[in-house]
């Protein structure tokens, strides 16, 4: 990148480089979160069911659920995607970063069929592509308005 | 039934812990340029706000529900259903952390809400 492009980089910091930021830790948030569920849904599937509510019970199911290794993954994937989701917030509006991480519901989608082999109806893919509409318009607008950026 | 009490549990506790964790931010501003040690120092000044934990301990509840859903429940369903909160967040965001929110972004929710409308009924 040329010095110049630098400086106009320095000179914005509310334009494109802010949009450039926002977007990096919206992919950042969306992979990780995207991730984590997966892994922890595949985690608790191992697991098996919670049937029985008595407090003995939930202490058991609570010990075999942090002795699997899918759930210990999900969790680090969620610590990365709360780091990223802290510092989005720092400047962008919750308003604006709400709707555009939506998108990671597509992504979970995709995640639930290929890994977990869940079956996905045409009306669920209508839905997330409705979703990606959505996101597309959020998108549009400006991350940080209120002019904190 | 159980599932509606589950899925209004989760939408609900996540939705006021990420008014109050942003809050919290918002108080923080801008991290720029984020480099490991502003990311550091960052965490630090956060983790010594109040509205964090309060955030923090709200997510926890709704997260200890979301596992304990994803233990019966199909993860394809269980989570797109709880992106509900879209319109609890964008009404949250305009009347209690009055931010501005454009048409552009009101016209974004609807359209994720009708997508979520269309997930559920399959």
């Amino acid at each position: 990148m040329s010095l110049k492009r630098l400086r106009i980089l320095r000179l914005r910091p509310d334009g494109l480089a802010l949009r450039a930021k926002t977007y990096l830790l919206l992919a950042l948030m969306v992979l990780f979160g995207s991730l984590g569920n997966v892994l922890l849904s595949r985690g608790m599937k191992e697991t098996g069911e919670i049937l029985d509510f008595s407090p003995r019970a939930l202490e058991d199911a609570f010990v075999k659920v942090f002795m699997n290794g899918s759930i210990w993954f999900g969790i680090s994937s969620l610590l990365i995607f709360f780091v990223s989701y802290l510092l989005l917030l720092s400047w962008a509006d919750y308003s604006y970063v709400q709707p555009a991480s939506a998108i990671g519901y597509a992504f979970v989608a995709v995640l639930g069929y290929f890994m977990l082999g869940e079956f996905i109806s045409l009306t669920r893919w209508t839905g997330v592509a409705l979703i990606c509409a959505g996101v597309a318009l959020v998108g549009r607008t400006d991350p940080s308005p209120s002019g904190r950026g | 039934m159980r599932l509606v009490l589950f899925i209004s549990i989760v939408i609900l506790t996540g939705t006021a812990g990420d008014l109050a964790v942003s809050h919290a931010m918002k108080q923080i501003g801008h991290v720029s340029p984020i480099t490991p040690s502003a990311i550091f120092r960052f965490l630090a000044q956060a983790f010594q706000m109040v509205w964090l934990w309060i955030g923090i301990a709200l997510m926890a509840t709704g997260f200890f529900s979301l596992l304990a859903l994803l233990s019966w429940a199909d993860v394809s369903f269980v989570v797109p259903a709880t992106a509900l909160s879209y319109v609890s967040g964008a009404l949250g965001a305009k009347f209690l952390l009055n931010e501005h929110v454009a048409p552009a972004r009101w016209a974004g929710v609807l359209l994720v809400c009708l997508g979520v409308a269309l997930i559920s009924m399959s």
